[in-house]
């Protein structure tokens, strides 16, 4: 417990945390209204016609955005530790160097699981202040499951952000592996020839973006489900599982080397 | 010259850039490895293709060139730069410029490299450069990685965060970019005018285009989109260096 | 009590740490002295279980570090002071800490009080000056009140009213019963303030002693003569196999006897020849060239199995003399 009340304070008691929440929940909501309001005017024009639809799912588009600040923080909340050493101060404060990270890997998935969950909430909530001929209202276990969704992935891709910052132990690696392979990796391997599209399923991003039904490679109305290899729920325990693999990982490096 | 030789050994006596030369380099041609051997008679490979994971290597450039800068703040060696050279104009043109060539070479080998990977591997697929527009696919990589590198090193600047630039940089080159052009019609209008659109339109534009990528009509040719790329860039490294003049190093 | 047993760390190749074993007692400061790069930090940092040793082991009271509970309560450390994010404010850097430990809140305000930082606790630890840091960084070894406390070159950089301030607080932690062992690159240094020592040289153990002893074994001592009848002193001197060399200075020429010598043995040799002295001196070598001398021969000083160098070079005796301090 008192590890874990140490690893509170230390978060909160720097800049960046509050700086990255702030970020997440803007960009989140703010991309979400721009891609509903867009979508919602072109539909009014031109009607069933066109290939977009408005929905629940339409107010989460910025989900995506959120997840990548996330990712950041939950990097940097390690790295900065190595950069100043004070990851040196904190293991001779606590040796037991798992209980170090998982005490980090708690308190950081659950502020990001909030984080997710107001960004979630307030885009669809905002959304439907914005948006009044649409019908909005969350009913069916899919919508719940888009909206509710946001923070349980934000809580795993914040783990995936900490194992991979605890490994490279170097902000800028950290930050730069992370964000290119979610954000161009995964694309750029689902659009290998032949193969791409049997792998992707498996690309952890995308497995988390379809569990939201949004992301790069969703949409609402998109006809995703179908030949994938899991169910809304399997996507999601296939990220989860991906993250957990990497931060033991990370945990067992992290007791190998020096602090 | 003693500008542009000072940054130079600033640059090469620190870890990071070869790092970054080494995965730009790796990383690009290891994909592009794995385009041509997965592709066939369903897929041909093309000049083009050759060049399709050309968008890694730029990547990290960015980063690289945004840690240039934002280092120097960081260890506070900036001080001591301007220290040495109170003339903030100066080196900021110079460190840029550097960064810029670096890229631009780097750029260069990445994508004949890559172009040469596609030739080995498919000795019989068409990957002659024949045409102009061949030769602005391959060459054109390296104006794209210096082009891009100055601007990273003005978001650098201006930022004086590793983080935060860099997370800035990336997720603007690759998610915001992408979702403002996919935007249901106003994407398609915007989307000439993203400065990182615009410069894979520079490379993609004519000729066969990789799987995946859709034509789209565009307001410019291909060196009028790298024209405005370049203007983009310009219009950065301006703001920067009157800022970096303005306030306290 | 920390008992260092075989202790060996090798980055790459090189040896920081290479076989060292040393026990550090209760009740003294205990001094960790060498030059540059000899390993002491790196020793500090396997005695606090940052750096895993590739060999030997360091317990503490019987214990491994991991085998603490709290260790914050036992075993208080400043390794650097700028171990510190520069974002957090002082309070908060050691209000983590205390929490970590299970330590109430107000240790940190009386740990602040205790060091004089109160006024600047809320201030960003990033923008204090070396001094303020260094006090930073003793107010977190001082959070969990331990009985152990390991400080590395904690006077770095310090004024001299922020280093008489240190050695007063080691001095008084050790009077307290506390084990204090601290580092230091400065034999000046540590025989101010340390009554054990323990001397590495090139990640070996050079000695383990008091401070006394190491300063009598450790430093040269020399005896100076004046005598009305010095030529004939000198004669017998050299002929006893006595080195030596003639010193002038305000009052007349001196000679000044070295190597393994008392100021007993040279009077009575005068008694014997019946020559008269006007002054009979010992003195001591520099403590630095001393300590130099030993540091910077570790190697060979270890293969040859001897006790401190013998009679040293005549350059060296030259040295001896123009930096030489008398006691
Ligand atoms: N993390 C490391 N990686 C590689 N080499 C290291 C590392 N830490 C220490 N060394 C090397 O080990 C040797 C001992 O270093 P150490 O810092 O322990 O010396 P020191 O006695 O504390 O010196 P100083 O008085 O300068 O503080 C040096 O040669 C140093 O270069
Ligand atoms: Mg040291």
């Amino acid at each position: 417990m008192s590890v874990l009340g140490a690893e509170r304070i230390k978060l909160f008691s720097t800049k960046s945390p509050w700086w990255s929440s702030l970020a997440t929940v803007v960009f989140v909501v703010g991309f979400g209204m721009i891609f509903l309001l867009t979508t919602a005017s072109l539909v009014r024009e031109d009607g069933p016609a066109v290939p977009f639809r408005v929905g629940v799912s339409t107010t989460q588009q910025g989900i995506f955005f959120g997840q990548m600040v996330i990712l950041v923080m939950a990097a940097l909340a390690i790295t900065t530790e190595y950069r100043f050493n004070t990851i040196k101060t904190t293991f001779q404060a606590i040796p037991g160097r798992t209980s170090v990270m998982l005490s980090k890997a708690l308190i950081i998935g659950l502020l990001a699981a909030v984080l997710g969950e107001i960004a979630a909430f307030a885009s669809w909530g905002l959304g439907r202040l914005l948006v009044t001929d649409f019908d909005l209202t969350i009913r069916t276990a899919d919508q719940w499951r888009q909206v509710a969704g946001a923070g349980l992935v934000f809580a795993i891709t914040a783990i995936i952000g900490l194992a991979v910052g605890a490994l490279t132990r170097h902000t800028a690696g950290a930050v730069t592996a992370l964000l290119v392979w979610a954000m161009l990796g995964e694309q750029l391997i689902g659009a290998i020839p032949r193969v791409g599209d049997k792998i992707q399923p498996w690309l952890p991003f995308n497995a988390g973006g379809h569990f939201l039904g949004v992301g790069p490679n969703q949409n609402e109305g998109a006809q995703t489900g179908t030949d994938l290899p899991y169910n809304a729920w399997g996507a999601v325990a296939y990220f989860a599982g991906v993250a957990v693999v990497l931060f033991l990982v990370a945990v067992l490096v992290v007791n190998r080397r020096d602090a | 010259m003693t500008l542009l030789a000072v940054e130079r050994i600033k640059l090469f006596s620190t870890r990071s850039p070869w790092w970054c030369m080494l995965a730009a380099l790796a990383v690009t041609c290891g994909f592009t490895a794995l385009i041509t051997g997965t592709s066939g008679d369903d897929y041909p490979v093309s000049v083009q293709t050759t060049q399709f994971a050309s968008n890694f290597g730029l990547m990290v450039i960015l980063v690289m060139a945004a840690l240039a800068v934002t280092t120097e703040y960081r260890f506070g060696t900036i001080r001591a730069t301007f220290q040495a050279v109170p003339n903030r104009t100066a080196v900021l043109l110079a460190k840029t410029g550097v960064v810029a060539l670096l890229a631009g070479v780097v750029g260069e080998v990445v994508a004949f490299a890559s172009w040469g990977i596609g030739k080995v591997m498919r000795p019989s697929a068409d990957l002659a450069l024949n045409s102009a527009a061949d030769w602005r696919h391959v060459a054109g990589v390296g104006l794209v990685f210096a082009v891009g590198a100055v601007l990273a090193v003005a978001v650098g600047t201006l930022v004086r965060h590793t983080a935060g630039a860099v997370t800035l940089l990336l997720v603007w080159a690759l998610l915001v970019e992408t979702l403002l052009s996919a935007l249901p019609t106003v994407g398609e209008k915007i989307q000439p005018w993203l400065p990182f659109n615009a410069a894979s339109n520079f490379m993609l534009m004519g000729g066969t285009p990789p799987p995946g990528a859709s034509v789209v009509s565009q307001p410019y040719g291909p060196w009028g989109a790298l024209a405005y790329f370049t203007g983009v860039a310009a219009a950065g490294l301006v703001i920067t260096i009157v800022v970096a003049n303005r306030r306290d190093a | 009590m920390i008992e260092a047993v075989g202790l060996t760390k090798r980055y790459g190749r090189t040896v920081a740490v290479d076989n060292l074993s040393f026990t550090v007692k209760p009740g003294r400061v205990t001094g960790f002295l060498g030059p540059n790069g000899a390993g002491k930090s790196t020793t500090m940092r396997m005695i606090l279980g940052l750096d895993r040793p590739d060999a030997g082991q360091v317990r503490i009271d019987g214990k491994t570090y991991h085998q603490l509970d709290r260790p914050l309560r036992t075993v208080g450390a400043l390794l650097d002071a700028k171990w510190v994010h520069p974002n957090r404010s002082a309070r908060a850097h050691l209000r983590w800490l205390a929490r970590s430990n299970g330590l109430p809140n107000r240790r940190v305000g009386e740990v602040l009080e205790l060091v004089g930082l109160t006024s600047v606790a809320d201030r960003r630890a990033g923008g204090f000056s070396l001094g303020m840091s260094q006090r930073l960084g003793i107010a977190a070894a001082l959070l969990g009140d331990p009985q152990i406390l390991l400080f590395d070159e904690p006077v770095n950089g310090l004024d001299p009213e922020g280093i008489h301030w240190i050695r007063q607080l080691m001095k008084r932690l050790a009077a307290e019963g506390r084990t204090v062992f601290v580092s230091s690159h400065l034999l000046s240094e540590m025989a101010q303030t340390a009554q054990d020592l323990v001397v590495v040289g090139r990640g070996r153990l050079i000695a383990q002693c008091t401070t006394a002893e190491f300063v009598d074994t450790a430093s040269e001592t020399s005896v100076r003569v004046r005598s009305p009848q010095l030529d004939r002193l000198r004669e017998v001197l050299l002929r006893k196999g006595y080195a030596l060399h003639v010193e002038p200075g305000v009052d007349g020429n001196a000679l000044v006897v070295t190597g393994s010598v008392t100021s007993e043995q040279v009077g009575e040799i005068a008694a014997e020849q019946d020559v008269v002295l006007h002054e009979l001196s010992v003195r001591r070598g520099s403590l630095e060239e001393a300590f130099m001398r030993l540091t910077g021969d570790s190697v060979e000083y270890r293969t040859d199995g001897q006790g401190p160098a013998g009679p040293a070079a005549a350059g060296s005796e030259d040295l001896m003399v123009a930096g030489g301090v008398n006691r």
